[in-house]
C-alpha cells in the first residue's frame, strides 16, 4: 500500500510536469528551478507536509522534494541558531543530497567518456 | 487526392498531436511513478537497517543520485529519458543527470572550465533559486517568528 501511494504520487507529479512541458514548451532547467522553489513555497505554507505523509518517496523523490528538504531545513536551523539559520538552515537541510550531486557527479564524468548524441 | 471524410478522420487522428501528448504523459507517469516506488523500497532498507527517519531519507536521495550518475555516465538515462520526459527530469536522479550529462559533454574542453564548471549548468540555477527561496522563507518566519 506504502508503495502503491508513492507510486502514485510520482506519477501524479511527473503526469502534470509532462503536460506543462508539452503545453508550455518550458525547458527542463525551468521545470526544475520552478519545482524547487514551489517545493519550498508548499513547504512554507504547510501544504507539502500531508503530500509527504500520504505519498512518501513519490513526494520526496521529486525535486519537489529538495525544496521541502530545504524549507525543513530553515526551520531546524532557526530552532537551533536563530538569525543565522535563516542562511545556514537550507543548505543544512538538503546537504547530503548537494555534496552527492558535486561528488559522484564529478566521480562519474570523470570515469566514463561521453556518448555520442544520436 | 481525394478522400473521404472517414479516411481523412483517420489521417487525422493518426497525425494528431493529442496522441503522442497523452502517450508522452503516461510514459512520464508510469516512469516517474516507478522510480518514485524505487525510492521507498530504498528508504525502508535504510529504516530496516535502522538509520533513523530523517538519516535514511538523506541516505535515499544520495542513493539515487549516485544511481542517476552511474546510469547517465553507462548512458542508459538518456536514452530512457527519450521516452519518459518529465517521468525522468522531475524526480531526484533528474537533477543527477542534469549534473552529469553536460559535464561529461563538455569534459574536452578541460577539467576545470570544461567539466567541473558545466556541471552546475542546471545545477547551479537550481540552487541559486532553491536556497535563496530557503533564505526569503526563514526571514519571513523569523522576522514574524512563525516557527
Amino acid at each position: 500500500m506504502e508503495y502503491l501511494r508513492a507510486f502514485i504520487t510520482g506519477a501524479i507529479i511527473c503526469g502534470l510536469s509532462q503536460i506543462l512541458i508539452d503545453k508550455t514548451k518550458l525547458t527542463p532547467a525551468r521545470i526544475l528551478v520552478t519545482y524547487v522553489v514551489l517545493g519550498v513555497v508548499l513547504t512554507g505554507f504547510g501544504l507539502y507536509q500531508p503530500i509527504v505523509d500520504w505519498g512518501g518517496a513519490g513526494a520526496t523523490v521529486p525535486l519537489l522534494g529538495f525544496g521541502y528538504s530545504l524549507a525543513k531545513g530553515v526551520i531546524e536551523g532557526i530552532a537551533q541558531s536563530g538569525l543565522i539559520g535563516v542562511l545556514t538552515g537550507g543548505v543544512t537541510g538538503a546537504a547530503g543530497g548537494i555534496a552527492a550531486a558535486v561528488v559522484f557527479g564529478f566521480l562519474v564524468a570523470l570515469v566514463f567518456k561521453p556518448k555520442s548524441k544520436s | 487526392m481525394h478522400v473521404s471524410k472517414d479516411e481523412y478522420d483517420a489521417l487525422l487522428k493518426q497525425k494528431s498531436p493529442n496522441s503522442p501528448i497523452l502517450k508522452d504523459i503516461l510514459w512520464a507517469a508510469v516512469i516517474g511513478g516507478l522510480i518514485c516506488t524505487a525510492g521507498q523500497g530504498i528508504l525502508n532498507l535504510y529504516k530496516m537497517a535502522g538509520l533513523p527517519e530523517k538519516d535514511a531519507a538523506t541516505a535515499t536521495s544520495i542513493t539515487l543520485i549516485f544511481l542517476g550518475a552511474l546510469l547517465t555516465g553507462l548512458g542508459w538515462y538518456d536514452k530512457l529519458a527519450k521516452h519518459a520526459g518529465a517521468g525522468t527530469i522531475v524526480p531526484i536522479t533528474g537533477f543527477s543527470n542534469a549534473v552529469v550529462a553536460p559535464a561529461l559533454e563538455f569534459k574536452s574542453e578541460g577539467l576545470v572550465l570544461g567539466m567541473a564548471a558545466k556541471m552546475f549548468t542546471i545545477a547551479g540555477p537550481v540552487l541559486v533559486y532553491g536556497i535563496s527561496a530557503s533564505v526569503v522563507y526563514g526571514l519571513v518566519v523569523y522576522v514574524f517568528h512563525l516557527a
